[in-house]
């Protein structure tokens, strides 16, 4: 009893910054051990991430001034749903990536410096992302999200070539213009506040010009951060000539991280304000990176690209949030969005990391060269295709969940051309899908191919299974989602014809 | 119009500048100076706008501003040091096989 309450009293979420951080640092010192001390963190902030969602479910959401200062003057974090959904998520993916990693870059291979970089990169990744999730605050927001993209675009840098350095140098770029919009509406948003704590700016924000033209700095310096259509031009090279790991590190959980700062915003510091244009807008924008990311994703020679571009393709429905969130359906795109994103974030890790495997079982990722390499490409093929019934969205994968709700907000809300766009991009996945799986069985010669390790054929399934089976177990999450979340109502709308 | 907002202004001219020479010039090593000029902008426009005439200086803003600015430098140090590799590169590249196209 004692136990529980000293467990449930602990800031985990607090640990689950401090721990990443200090193992980046410790790798510096012990640069030997950099696998084992990236493998421990990993375990240690997997369990940190199911103690903070126990907590979470028993005592609501917790908030925890840095350093005992409070609000105005000092940082709050702070533990909600999102954030612990979140939490959770970049723990269980992280965890099954940093499985792979191991197996990836091994540590006495004939390039040992690439794991030398990769285990400190991707923790302060993870630390940046964790964070971010938990921050209430303006401004260690922008900080959060230049941690991380520092660390990512090292990252994309690991694979050495030209044409990875030159994406590495183009995301750098981009983000960098993009963090630069976000903080011009921070300052603008401080000038006439005088603060950027999050809850206390929804209380005292009213609408005027200036706070306006904060909102549409921050929503694009946000979106070009997001990679949302016609912004995405840096996304396709960076996560197609990145390693197989750091591809799904970044198409799985980096991409995700401005869209967290985005969410926030929109449901707590902008709530009041009167923005139907700016909504369909985004919802614009996002339904033309479905179909657009869905048609470049069909066109693409090489499996990595093709998984990049579906990336494209399922940020746009993220952005279908915005239009559809109604009076009444404001709870359920809420659920559909986290729901989303945890099925999306598996998903995708499992179809880049299958993808790597495949490159290295078959040297190369060209899809129509695939054909006739027979018996180990085709148990991978099967995988991938595990992998990419979530990003399609059958039924019972938390994709399909996710999908389904949106749908039911559109007609709840009287937007039914959001569905023609929602089915076709599901449709149109499917084809991509279909594309690389048909060239992977077309041929059953056999060519000689070496057989990969088992670290690198189970991380990808386990990913699989468990975006899968989200649909069946999706109430868990749903529930922990809806915890201090700042959306009411009910999460299906019943249909009125 | 007072000194402070000539500030602001003045960062939002920079911003601008900064933000099209990002865009439409070639060369790598401007685009990041390009980015500077942008950083340097928003700063002003922190530091011009917030501080209001009569009152005493509001610590957090410049803070806030010393925390960007160390921000900006990692990047720019981070861009040249990729931008120097890439060019390193593509030497290797062009002495090797063929010439290929400069990023930018």
């Amino acid at each position: 009893m004692i136990l529980a309450d000293f467990l449930l009293a602990q800031p985990w979420f607090v640990w689950l910054i401090l721990l990443p951080l200090g193992g980046a640092a410790s790798t510096f010192v012990l640069p030997r051990r950099v696998a084992p001390i990236g493998f421990c963190c990993a375990l240690l902030i997997l369990a940190g991430a199911v103690f903070s969602v126990c907590q979470l479910t028993a005592t609501g959401s917790l908030t925890q001034a840095a350093g005992h200062w409070s609000a105005p003057l000092g940082i709050v974090l702070r533990a909600d749903g999102l954030a612990v959904v979140m939490l959770a998520t970049t723990a269980g993916v992280g965890f099954i990536i940093s499985c792979y990693a191991l197996g990836y870059f091994p540590a006495r291979g004939h390039e040992p410096s690439r794991a030398r970089y990769f285990w400190p990169l991707w923790l302060f990744v993870w630390a940046g992302c964790n964070a971010l999730y938990v921050s209430a605050d303006l401004f260690n927001l922008y900080v959060t999200l230049e941690i991380v993209t520092l660390a990512a675009v090292a990252l994309t840098a690991l694979e050495g070539g030209a044409p990875a350095v030159g994406a590495a140098l183009r995301y750098l770029l981009t983000s960098l213009v993009g963090s630069l919009t976000y903080l011009a509406g921070v300052a603008l948003l401080y000038a006439g506040w005088g603060t950027v704590d999050l809850s206390l700016l929804s209380q005292v924000l009213t609408e005027d010009p200036l706070s306006r033209t904060a909102m549409a700095l921050m929503i694009c310096g946000l979106l070009l951060k997001s990679a949302l259509f016609p912004l995405h031009f840096w996304l396709p090279p960076a996560h197609g000539k990145a390693p197989a790991p750091v591809s799904a590190i970044l198409s799985a959980l980096v991409v995700k991280t401005a869209y967290v700062v985005l969410l926030r915003l929109w449901f707590e510091v902008f709530a009041s304000f009167d923005r139907a244009m700016t909504a369909h807008l985004l919802g614009a924008l996002g339904s033309a990176a479905i179909i657009w990311g869905s048609l470049m994703a069909l066109r693409q020679e090489r499996l990595k690209l093709l998984i990049a571009y579906s990336t494209v393709a399922q940020i746009g429905y993220l952005f279908l949030v915005f239009p559809l969130a109604g009076a009444e359906t404001a709870a359920t795109v809420w659920t559909a969005v986290i729901l989303f994103m945890v099925a999306h974030a598996c998903g995708k890790a499992a179809m880049f990391l299958v993808a790597g495997t495949i490159q290295q079982t078959a040297g190369h990722d060209r899809i129509s060269q695939m054909a006739g390499a027979g018996g180990p490409i085709g148990v991978l093929a099967v995988v991938f295709a595990l992998a990419s019934v979530t990003i399609i969205g059958l039924p019972p994968s938390g994709g399909f969940f996710a999908k389904w709700l949106l749908l039911n907000a559109a007609l709840a809300t009287g937007q039914w051309w959001y569905c023609p766009v929602i089915l076709t991009g599901s449709l149109l996945a499917a084809a991509y899908v279909t594309r690389v799986l048909s060239w992977a069985f077309l041929d059953v010669r056999r060519n000689v191919c070496p057989v990969s390790s088992r670290v690198m054929k189970w991380p990808p399934l386990a990913l699989c299974l468990v975006a899968l089976l989200l649909g069946l177990a999706a109430y868990g999450p749903v529930r922990v989602a809806l915890t201090g979340a700042p959306v009411t109502g009910h999460v299906l709308v019943e249909q009125r014809p | 119009m007072n000194d402070l907002s000539v500030y602001a202004a003045a960062g939002i001219l920079l911003f601008f500048i900064g933000l099209y020479a990002l865009f439409f010039r070639r060369q790598l090593l401007r685009k990041i100076l390009a980015a500077n000029v942008m950083g340097s902008g928003v700063f002003l426009i922190f530091i011009g706008l917030v501080k209001q005439p009569g009152q005493s200086t509001d610590p957090v803003p410049q803070a806030m501003v010393l925390t960007g600015i160390i921000v900006t430098l990692c990047f720019t140090a981070a861009a040249i040091a990729l931008a120097i590799r890439l060019k390193e590169l593509n030497e290797e590249h062009h002495s090797a096989t063929r010439p290929e196209d400069d990023f930018g």
